[in-house]
């Protein structure tokens, strides 16, 4: 089983550009750290780097941006992986108000929930209150649409949103779009958009210029990780061949509650840590459930992502931070030429 | 000594008559376990419906158990059952009334599928 992960990771990494990073050194480091990600647009073209090592520096410019993504807060989750959520999500939340820089936002790429409860959405809401960063944009994960096939996220979480909760906006000149993955899945598939949601991207992405920087979020992966536990979306080739014209495009998402990273020409492929529990490396374990991890280690698998934006430069930062103090991270960028 | 043994042997006297009453039992549980109102179990354990083909006979109420820690379901892929979301340790049972193969998957994690096949 080690062995098919290695391949894996093997075959992740041929696809990098040849730009002098050590990603598979990043890859090692992430999965120790396991927490968050910061991500730095600077230009389009998307570069990770450190919590630790004066990330957003560059912020602060005019034009200049910051978000997170946190994800995967599993709320109502109480096995022993991780018997308190709610705590770990409030971590999250305190450690994103005490930024060096304000972020202008913040994304939750899905599961919210563990089972849909309106108790356990109004206790995300209470926590996610407390975020110094107002607006919060969210995509649902499965967890959030059980039983009532989503209406009650949708109330909540998804007004104004086409289908199952797709939508997309503009922030100072970079395109966002939240795509639904987790609806409508197909017996023995992964995740799913739908002809319906494709049309609409494709659509949405018409007329933009090719130098727009394009943020793609979802739950589950856009790309392939590993198609036995499900870890990878049907259709996803389709949505991404819609943007192959784009100069810099960024592909953020959950669900595996582990950091990976790929980039594919001009596409940057990003997971982030949950808030709640890791889970296990690819084939490393029977299966997908949560992974019980020392009580003491928990914050150091758990995490945020920050995202810069830096107009000036040609590169978007992305910096997985763990919620636990004292863990190192590592720096690490994507696109030819970014420092 | 002899308190030691007959303290065995008052111990042993409800495990005898416990055992007689099984005994008595026995024939009742044999009765109810006739092809039209037998039960089988589906457990679901490490994402994996097990067995994941189940042949049973006409009239079978089968139980899906839930032994993982995250929720799922088991909702057949012709519309014919469809389980509520089954938290840790939750239930769903369905009696299947007519012969037919049944396949199912859980909607949650679309890659685990299974099938009862009913004779």
């Amino acid at each position: 089983m080690p062995d098919k992960k290695q391949d894996l990771i093997d075959q992740q990494l041929q696809d990098l550009n040849n730009d002098g990073v050590d990603r598979r050194g990043f890859l090692k480091c992430m999965a120790w750290a396991g927490t968050g990600l910061v991500w730095t647009m600077s230009g389009g073209i998307p570069i990770s780097r450190a919590f630790a090592k004066g990330h957003g520096k560059d912020v602060g410019k005019s034009g200049d941006f910051s978000f997170v993504q946190i994800s995967d807060s599993h709320i109502g989750f109480n096995k022993p992986a991780n018997p308190d959520v709610t705590a770990t999500l409030q971590t999250a939340i305190n450690k994103i108000n005490t930024m060096p820089h304000n972020p202008d936002f913040i994304i939750h790429t899905g599961d919210l929930s563990q089972l849909s409860k309106p108790s356990e959405f109004d206790t995300l809401d209470q926590v996610l209150k407390g975020a110094s960063a107002k607006q919060i944009y969210f995509v649902p994960g499965e967890h959030d649409m059980l039983s009532d096939n989503g209406e009650q996220y949708l109330q909540r979480y998804g007004k104004g949103t086409k289908g199952n909760g797709w939508y997309s906006f503009d922030h100072k000149g970079v395109h966002f779009v939240g795509l639904v993955n987790v609806a409508n899945l197909k017996a023995g598939g992964m995740g799913s958009l739908g002809h319906e949601q494709l049309e609409w991207f494709e659509d949405d992405l018409k007329g933009r210029s090719a130098s727009t920087p394009i943020v793609l979020f979802a739950h589950i992966p856009l790309w392939t990780i590993y198609p036995d536990w499900g870890w990878g979306t049907d259709d996803s080739e389709q949505a991404l061949s819609y943007v192959k014209r784009f100069g810099s495009v960024t592909v953020l998402n959950g669900h595996i509650h582990q950091v990976m990273q790929k980039v594919e020409g001009k596409v940057s492929f990003h997971t982030a840590m949950s808030t709640a529990f890791p889970q296990p490396a690819p084939g490393t374990a029977p299966s997908a459930g949560p992974m019980k991890v020392p009580a003491d280690r928990l914050q150091r698998v758990l995490g945020i992502t920050d995202v810069n934006y830096v107009v000036s430069g040609r590169s978007l930062a992305v910096v997985d931070s763990p919620l636990g103090e004292g863990s190192s991270a590592s720096e690490s960028g994507s696109g030819p030429g970014n420092s | 000594m002899t308190k030691r043994i007959m303290w065995i042997a008052g111990l042993a006297t409800p495990v005898m008559i416990t055992m007689l009453l099984l005994f008595v039992e026995l024939p009742r549980v044999i009765a109810n376990d006739q092809p039209s109102g037998a039960n089988a179990a589906v457990k679901i354990d490490n994402f994996v419906f097990g067995p994941q083909t189940l042949t049973v006979p006409v009239g079978t109420t089968v139980t899906w158990t839930n032994s993982d820690d995250i929720p799922h379901t088991a909702v057949s892929t012709d519309g014919v059952f469809k389980s509520k979301v089954m938290d840790t340790d939750e239930k769903f049972s369905y009696t299947f009334t007519k012969a037919g193969t049944y396949p199912y998957y859980c909607t949650i994690h679309p890659k685990m599928t299974g099938k009862v096949v009913v004779q």
